[in-house]
């Protein structure tokens, strides 16, 4: 009846039981709050149920910000265990550690970086080509809720137990396949994927269809703003890769489900064609996340130094050669697989040639700044702090890019910090100086700019303190991944400065939730009302803060006003995910009539909206 | 929002759904393409399939694509009745094609050759299988497509979405035709 479930199954360590309790809680104040104020109502008509990509995109950062805080608190954990209880009884054990650390790689990626993208994304995009909504506001919804989906199934071992899954965040096998990790833990991975990664190929088809068909009149491809410009290249990518990883992750689960030998280490199985695929997947989503980010870079250093961007249409090319180039240097994961010199020679080079646009869209960046009249807000801050970050990084990265290097340093902490460089000093960053750049536009009134530029320089000084110690480790020999360094190595050191740099880095992330508290509480004194508070250009910046239901009452470009119908709200996405959900929960515990229920549920709900042919209402404006 | 723009956005949006797609099926081509000569020990491709029985089932799906144009011809010149039955004709020579592929794959399963057997049969039952469910996907929707024209007749609205179906059974079809080259005539070269 219920499969695996058992009670056995269900948590019984502190740990667990202990995040069982605190959820338990959390939900019934959370409960309550909401009846004392009558606000369940409120709450589902207005937000879980809207298509309004505005409210999606809230909901997105949302979500992403509570995956941050877990997906921090794992980092913390690892740091700690390295730094203080290394060689004590203590510690987490080499179960544990396996479990958070690859928690921590799906949730940073997946959910955090991706999430907070999409957000920023869906909020803005439409805004910046002057749209009232995007191509498909249902398909919009649905995305979201997939997400959120996804983001449960990583969560939910906290409540049901089982574990999760220890085999790293690509999850490699044969060490991911049945053999070797029998329990539900790589199925929660793969289901995670599964379903999020479903809500983001949805999500990438929808915002590709939005900027190429619904631009206002005028806007042509080359007069797009930058941000623009980098979500339609990070969609390219999203809408060639993620099929893959799809068809990956099935060919993962039929092993572990109905016994297919595809990456089994016997009868004709080939787990490196498991690597190269996941990679193949795995290389782009990288860019993905990062694309964005030199997109709002370029909008903020134009806006901050008062000058147009330097080399728009070499920028542009950029973008489009880096996105090409992505998808052709995945097998740098894996020199060390033996593929033969001239394939690694073959995607060394091309490593090395990615790296030629990479520096152009940065040195545009910075040409920018040249004779301009430089202002320091926040989110000029922010790409400073890139610059300087990202350069450091590119650097490693140019010489892992190298197969004789790769040699030395693979699967070393030099690789870790490499990537957290990109990732943080990239991605991150680019995250932050976004998220400062539009937030007035978003919430309607500014935020405090001295504690978000306290949060900045703590975040930096202690970004080096923690990775520069990593770089120098990995030179040394440390290899990732292990709970216990011997103490002859003489290594301690090194891991606290980097526990120190850890300290900082949480110091600049309380003071960036105390920035948002501060500026909640002050919201009327510090109002935005010009919607431009920067004084910067482009069309997001010409409506007010926040914007109407509808964006524009005129569309740029046009001059009359019209009648036009906006979508309605609809709960299907959430019932779709839901269903959804239950085809991975079955799969995982091996309950199949809950999986049998799932799609079929799914499949009326797709139908019943399929036919609904009055999912609009008409606006008229006065 | 007109009806044309909604249209060539969601006509826009399907086409970037089926090169997603695509992607997925090449994923599992390169798989079969890898592991085929991966037998161990167990029956190759040569011995298993039958090009005959394939080549009907092929011709049979080929005609289906066909008689979905028929369809749409139909479609476009508002002849209600001709639709219906352009589509209940490729909605029957699609399920024999299915019929006929399960028939193929309990043949299989009955000679002791599963997809347990051998990497290739893993590659062989999940390359021709994941063709097989887009098959029955797109046979529910043919059916609830009728059942919609039939009720509501052919408005822009349906029509639309007509649209998209065909074009997903063309899918399919160029789909096959790449499946019954790789898989089935290369195993008798």
């Amino acid at each position: 009846m219920f499969g695996r479930l058992s009670l056995e199954a269900l948590p019984h360590e502190w740990y667990t039981l202990g995040a069982v309790v605190s959820l338990g809680l959390g939900g019934l104040v959370a409960a309550i709050f909401l009846s004392k104020k009558k606000l369940w109502g409120w709450l589902w008509n207005e937000w879980l149920t809207s298509t309004d990509p505005k409210k999606i995109g809230i909901m997105y950062i949302i979500v992403a910000l509570l995956m941050l805080f877990r997906g921090f608190l794992d980092a913390a954990m690892l740091w700690f265990q390295q730094a203080v209880l290394n060689g004590t009884s203590y510690g987490l054990s080499a179960d544990h550690f396996q479990e958070i650390f690859t928690a921590h790689g799906v949730i940073m990626v997946i959910f955090v970086t991706m999430g907070l993208m999409f957000g920023l994304m869906n909020y803005i995009i439409p805004l910046q080509i002057g749209a009232r909504d995007v191509a498909f506001p249902f398909i919009n919804s649905l995305s979201f809720w997939l997400y959120v989906a996804g983001a449960i199934f990583l969560n939910l071992f906290f409540v049901l137990g089982g574990d999760f899954s220890s085999a790293g965040w690509l999850a490699y096998p044969p060490l991911s396949g049945l053999e070797y990790s029998p329990g539900v833990g790589v199925d929660y991975w793969i289901w995670s994927l599964q379903i999020s990664g479903l809500g983001t190929l949805l999500g990438g088809i929808n915002i590709l269809v939005t900027i190429l068909k619904m631009r206002a009149p005028g806007m042509t491809l080359m007069k797009m703003p930058m941000f623009t410009w980098a979500t339609l290249c990070s969609m390219v990518l999203i809408v060639s890769t993620f099929p893959l990883l799809t068809a990956t992750l099935v060919l993962l689960s039929l092993d572990r489900l109905i016994g297919t030998h595809f990456f089994t280490s016997t009868m004709g199985g080939n787990p490196m064609m498991y690597v190269n695929l996941i990679w193949m997947w795995g290389h782009p989503e990288v860019y993905i996340i990062m694309i964005p980010s030199f997109g709002i870079f370029a909008q903020v250093v134009s806006t901050f130094s008062r000058k147009k961007l330097f080399g728009y249409s070499w920028t542009v090319a950029s973008l489009i050669a880096v996105t090409l180039l992505s998808m052709l240097v995945w097998l740098h994961h894996f020199f060390t697989m033996g593929a033969g010199a001239n394939v690694n020679a073959f995607f060394g080079i091309m490593t090395m040639i990615i790296a030629i646009p990479t520096g152009i869209i940065v040195f545009n960046s910075i040409m920018t700044m040249y004779q301009g009249r430089i202002t320091f807000g926040t989110p000029m801050l922010w790409f400073l702090g890139f610059v300087s970050t990202f350069s450091f990084g590119g650097m490693a990265g140019v010489m892992l890019s190298v197969p004789a290097i790769d040699f030395q340093v693979h699967n070393s902490l030099f690789l870790v910090a490499h990537f957290h460089t990109m990732a943080i000093g990239g991605a991150l960053f680019g995250i932050f100086a976004g998220f400062s750049f539009w937030f007035s536009k978003i919430t309607g009134f500014k935020l405090n700019e001295k504690i978000g530029k306290a949060a900045f320089w703590c975040w930096i000084v202690g970004f080096f303190v923690s990775f520069v110690p990593l770089y120098v480790l990995g030179f040394m020999g440390a290899t990732r991944r292990l709970d216990q360094y011997d103490p002859s190595t003489g290594w301690q050191s090194l891991f606290i400065i980097s526990f120190v740099g850890l300290l900082i880095i949480a110091t600049g992330a309380f003071l960036q939730v105390l920035q948002l508290i501060h500026g909640f509480l002050k919201r009327n004194e510090n109002k935005d009302l010009t919607g431009n508070p920067w004084e910067a250009e482009g069309l997001e910046w010409s409506t007010s803060s926040p914007p109407p239901d509808y964006n524009f009452a005129v569309i740029p470009g046009t001059n009359k006003i019209e009648e036009f119908h906006m979508p309605k709200n609809t709960p299907i996405g959430i019932y779709v995910s839901g269903f959804v959900f239950l085809v991975g929960f079955g799969a995982v515990w091996h309950i199949y009539w809950l999986t049998a229920l799932g799609i079929i549920g799914a499949i009326i709900c797709v139908i019943i909206r399929a036919l609904d042919e009055d999912t609009e209402y008409k606006v008229i404006l006065k | 929002m007109s009806h044309t723009e909604t249209h060539e956005r969601s006509l826009l949006g399907f086409w970037i759904y089926l090169m997603t797609d695509l992607l997925s099926f090449g994923v599992l081509f390169a798989t079969y393409a890898v592991l085929s000569p991966n037998t161990a020990g167990g029956p190759n491709a040569k011995e298993l399939f039958s090009l005959p029985f394939v080549l009907i089932e092929t011709l049979i799906l080929l005609t289906s694509s066909f008689t979905v144009g028929l369809a749409m011809l139909a479609v476009f010149k508002q002849a209600k009745q001709q639709a219906l039955i352009w589509f209940g004709v490729t909605f029957l020579l699609g399920l024999t094609f299915l019929g006929m592929e399960l028939y193929e794959f309990n043949n299989l399963i009955a000679e002791g050759a599963s997809w347990e057997r051998s990497a290739f049969l893993s590659s062989f039952f999940t390359l021709v299988g994941t063709h097989g469910l887009h098959i029955s996907v797109g046979l529910l929707w043919m059916a609830v497509s009728m059942v919609m024209i039939w009720k509501r007749g052919l408005t822009p609205f349906i029509n639309s979405k007509l649209t998209r179906l065909a074009l997903f059974w063309h899918f399919l079809d160029i789909v096959w035709i790449f499946i019954f080259t790789i898989v089935y005539l290369l195993s008798y070269v």
